[in-house]
């Protein structure tokens, strides 16, 4: 990546030297962006290392590698690493990395604060992954922290409660960085309904960061002062009530799956029309489509608590509402298919990952729209037909749209072109692999399976043993990756600055690899190089 | 290209078959039960149209994506459309949906509102959770009792037990006492918690509901066949989460009143047992049982349980301490904490005789406890 030769002097690419001045001190947004990008992969693996324990327990039924505790430990873990270690720091890096050069802005508005944001995360991550070496091991609780069992937990509360704090202060720093950025940096006649999907969603996603993050952080902050300082926020003991707490996590918790899917939107309406070389269908109702999804996503929280007993008005009110969110879903989905038909289709890597994402996130979409009915949910909520409903929208939906955008934008980032053929092998043994990981799932939830048990009775042998071959096929497909992206890193064939044929916006029209600083003279851009300069 | 194509599809098929075929010949469950009351058929029917009706937009829409990917490639010389939006199909492809999810909230909205409306009960049970365990009280009747992981299952589970799990019948889904109800009567269960949040879950009763402490939540059924039906906590609990099965063993009505009678006969003989004093002996044996179905769970067979969530009891200050702080901590629990308060799930004998046993075995104390010693002690 650092090829400074002396003679070659463009001041366009002059880059700190040293590993203190380049990265820890680094203000600038591709740096950053990078920097987002490794930390997420990192933590994509330590969360899949925990995933891979969890189903080679699940292999058999009997408990053969760890105790029962522990595995609560590891499903609790898996899921605060995968959620706020992988998946948004990876959206995050993308956002860096790409929302300043599809504006024609020269940096993130607010850089140094951008560094900040980043560098907070692995401390963080140091925090939360320490209480695995403590007494009494790391939260076992859960993700969602339910209390009065999170309670019963040890030190790991404090260290829980303070990482989660410090990942809300740098997504909140992100987010309002991103929306400083996008409000103010876009180059002249950049107009709003002429900024590429990915920015639109990540600046409605900002938005949701900013408005659920605190009150995650009011949350677990309540759970702190129950365990060391003798409040009853949530011990009905002492007065206090423990479903409020619900109440309170999921109005973070729903939108938060919005904030997790909504940039992966943005990306694949970037990628389908590049490879369909055919304008975006319906962009403006693109648009409205994902503000609409933010929006429902303030008012659908309680579809995760029907079966804590609300009132029947409550139920049915918040099953409408969910069921709502399937039509801007719908026409966000009608969108693409539209937008590759009659088109001049290729399958690169990125598309191929696109397609698949469509496919299968509708996939997930369906099991949404089962679980929304209340009744029915009485017989799903908590069960593996859960679990495989939102592995089908995060994995198959936010991660696969993630790995979409990496080898579209590779070639961007690197100057170098990479692999086909082995991204190929890499796209084929995944796809595969993740149904025969997560589909069977859906039987096991069906048939009576419940999440988070560590040993499960004798009739769901098969379909567990199948799952937990796709998960070891699939987590070590991702090698693959990894090695792909290090040896486009190192060299491979240059990439010329369009680098796809098909492809529209600011991003394409400076060389590969985008020098270290772009867009200094802030000259007006041509609508000729937008994907959606001209009429809608 | 084309025998290329044709080879791929080849492996795929392969591939499915060796997934797939094994999970055919075992005839697995892959689908909801319909269940033995009104509403869980109810449900089963919901579940079906809804799961029909994804089939059915799964097939026009990913039907539409093959077709474009199969004819409109560049490699086919397609030229590129240029257009890029169509306010008809737009309002199409909103209105169609929107018409799809009327009809489907429909029948949700009844099946619902007939699941959230108790009327003319005929009976009352309150459910209880525990970590990790359930108490069903016959509010009618005046008694009730633990049920728990059945013995075979609980031996099974330990790790490097040595038994296979497919040869414990019902493994993790038997219990020592079950729920035990008439058919074609219907029961409102009151359900509650004591530690932490519970669910209990029945897949043929077609409903789970959280158990959860200081609230008490509100279900019925009607079951409308006789057999066992069996189920799971639900919602995360703490370490045995997995093994605190729910089973109903459903009955005639007669069979039921027959039952009804032995199990108040038997509380007769419980209240005699709280009267009486007891030898050393028979507190040791009976103590040492109920700590190894009760605490055993946490504290480990030995005493040393899992520090620090589970304290070791061997030489702890508490176990050696006064005896009546033992019996507090044991009648009381400890709030706060895994350690619940024993007294509402056992009676006083039983109580007498596990505190006896720990406080021998672990405290080396020499100390007998008698029922009354147990009643004596208040909450401070
Ligand atoms: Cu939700
Ligand atoms: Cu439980």
């Amino acid at each position: 990546m650092s090829h400074a030769t002396t003679h070659e002097h463009d001041h366009h690419d002059e880059k700190p030297k040293g590993f203190v001045k380049r990265w820890l001190l680094t203000t600038n947004h591709k740096d950053i962006g990078t920097l987002y990008l490794i930390f997420a992969l990192i933590m994509f693996f330590i969360g899949g290392a925990m995933a891979l324990i969890i189903r080679l327990e699940l292999f058999q039924p009997g408990l053969q590698f760890v105790q029962p505790d522990f595995f609560n430990q590891l499903t609790t873990v898996h899921a605060l690493a995968m959620i706020f270690g992988a998946v948004m720091p990876a959206f995050v890096g993308l956002a860096n990395w790409m929302i300043p050069m599809m504006i024609g802005a020269p940096d993130m508005a607010l850089p140094r604060m951008n560094n900040w944001s980043f560098w907070i995360m692995p401390f963080a991550f140091a925090i939360l992954l320490s209480t695995f070496f403590m007494d009494g091991g790391a939260p076992a609780a859960g993700w969602t922290m339910y209390p009065p069992l999170v309670l019963q937990g040890g030190k790991n509360v404090a260290f829980m409660v303070f990482a989660i704090h410090l990942m809300g202060i740098s997504s909140i720093m992100g987010a309002i960085n991103i929306i400083a950025t996008v409000l103010n940096m876009r180059a002249p006649g950049m107009d709003f309904l002429k900024m590429p999907l990915f920015v639109w969603t990540w600046l409605i996603t900002a938005f949701l960061l900013i408005a659920v993050m605190p009150v995650l952080a009011g949350a677990v902050t309540m759970i702190l002062t129950d365990h060391y300082f003798g409040t009853s926020f949530f011990n009905a003991a002492g007065g206090g009530d423990p479903v409020l707490y619900q109440h309170i996590f999921w109005f973070f918790g729903h939108p938060e799956v919005y904030i997790l899917i909504l940039p992966a939107f943005g990306v694949i309406s970037e990628i389908i029309p590049a490879f369909a070389r055919k304008p975006l269908f319906g962009y403006t109702a693109m648009v409205y489509a994902t503000a609409s999804i933010a929006f429902l996503s303030f008012i659908v929280w309680a579809h995760h608590m029907f079966t804590v007993g609300m009132p029947l008005g409550g139920e049915l009110f918040f099953m409408y509402a969910t069921m709502l969110i399937a039509i801007p879903t719908g026409v966000k989905i009608f969108n693409w298919v539209s937008t590759m038909w009659q088109g001049a289709m290729t399958f690169e890597a990125p598309m191929l990952w696109a397609i698949a994402f469509v496919v299968l996130f509708t996939i997930g979409g369906f099991s949404g729209i089962m679980l929304a009915i209340a009744p029915a949910d009485f017989q799903y909520h908590d069960t593996y037909f859960v679990v495989a409903h939102f592995h089908y929208v995060l994995v198959t939906g936010a991660v696969f749209a993630i790995i979409a955008a990496v080898y579209y934008w590779l070639p961007k980032w690197t100057g170098h072109m990479y692999d086909e053929k082995l991204a190929k092998w890499h796209f084929w043994l995944s796809v595969i692999s993740v149904n025969v990981l997560f589909f069977p799932q859906h039987f096991l939830g069906l048939a009576g399976m419940p999440r988070r048990i560590p040993d499960y009775a004798t009739q769901f042998v098969e379909f567990n043993m199948i799952s937990s071959i796709g998960a070891f096929v699939f987590g070590f497909s991702q090698l693959l990756f990894v090695y792909l992206v290090w040896k486009t890193a190192k060299g491979g064939e240059k990439a010329s600055s369009r680098v796809w044929k098909g492809a529209k916006g600011l991003e394409w029209t400076v060389p590969s690899p985008a020098p270290h600083h772009t867009f200094q003279d802030n000259a007006p851009v041509n609508d000729a190089d937008l994907a959606h300069g001209s009429a809608h | 290209m084309t025998t290329h194509r044709i080879r791929s599809a080849f492996y795929f098929l392969i591939f499915l078959m060796a997934v797939w075929l094994p999970a055919a010949q075992a005839e697995l469950a892959l689908n909801l039960s319909e269940g033995v009351t009104e509403f869980s058929r109810d449900v089963y029917q919901l579940h079906m149209i809804v799961l029909w009706i994804c089939v059915a937009i799964g097939v026009v829409v990913f039907g539409a994506m093959i077709y474009s990917i199969a004819k409109h490639r560049k490699s086919k010389g397609n030229k590129p459309a240029q257009f890029s939006h169509s306010t008809k199909a737009e309002v199409i492809w909103t209105i169609i949906p929107i018409i799809i999810l009327i009809v489907m909230a429909f029948p949700a909205t009844r099946v619902l509102i007939k699941m959230e409306d108790p009327k003319d009960m005929d009976m009352t049970i309150k459910i209880t959770g525990y970590q990790w365990k359930w108490r069903y009280d016959y509010l009618d009747e005046g008694f009730g009792f633990l049920s728990t992981l059945d013995r075979k299952s609980n031996l099974a589970r330990q790790p490097d037990s040595g038994i296979d799990p497919e040869t414990v019948p019902n493994y993790l889904l038997d219990v020592d006492n079950p729920l035990v109800v008439p058919v074609n009567t219907k029961i409102r269960f009151l359900l509650t918690a004591d530690d932490v949040i519970h669910s209990w879950w029945v897949p043929a009763l077609g409903w789970k509901r959280d158990a959860i402490p200081g609230f008490i939540n509100q279900a019925w059924t009607e079951i409308l066949k006789p057999g066992v039906y069996r189920g799971q906590c639900a919602e995360l609990c703490g370490k045995d989460h997995g093994f605190m099965p729910v089973v109903v063993k459903a009955v005639s009505k007669e069979e039921y009143r027959q039952w009804v009678a032995q199990m108040k006969g038997e509380q007769v003989q419980q209240a005699k047992m709280d009267q009486k004093t007891w030898s050393k002996a028979d507190l040791m044996a009976k103590g040492q049982e109920i700590f190894e179905t009760q605490c055993a769970s946490c504290h480990q067979k030995n005493g040393q349980g899992m520090p620090p969530a589970f304290p070791s009891l061997v030489d702890s200050a508490t176990v050696k301490g006064s005896l009546e702080g033992l019996i507090h901590t044991v009648k009381f629990g400890r709030p706060g904490t895994a350690m619940s308060a024993f007294g509402n799930i056992l009676t006083d004998s039983d109580l007498a005789a596990v505190v006896t046993y720990v406080r021998n075995a672990f405290g080396q104390r020499d100390d007998t406890v008698q029922p009354q010693d147990v009643a004596a002690v208040t909450q401070s």
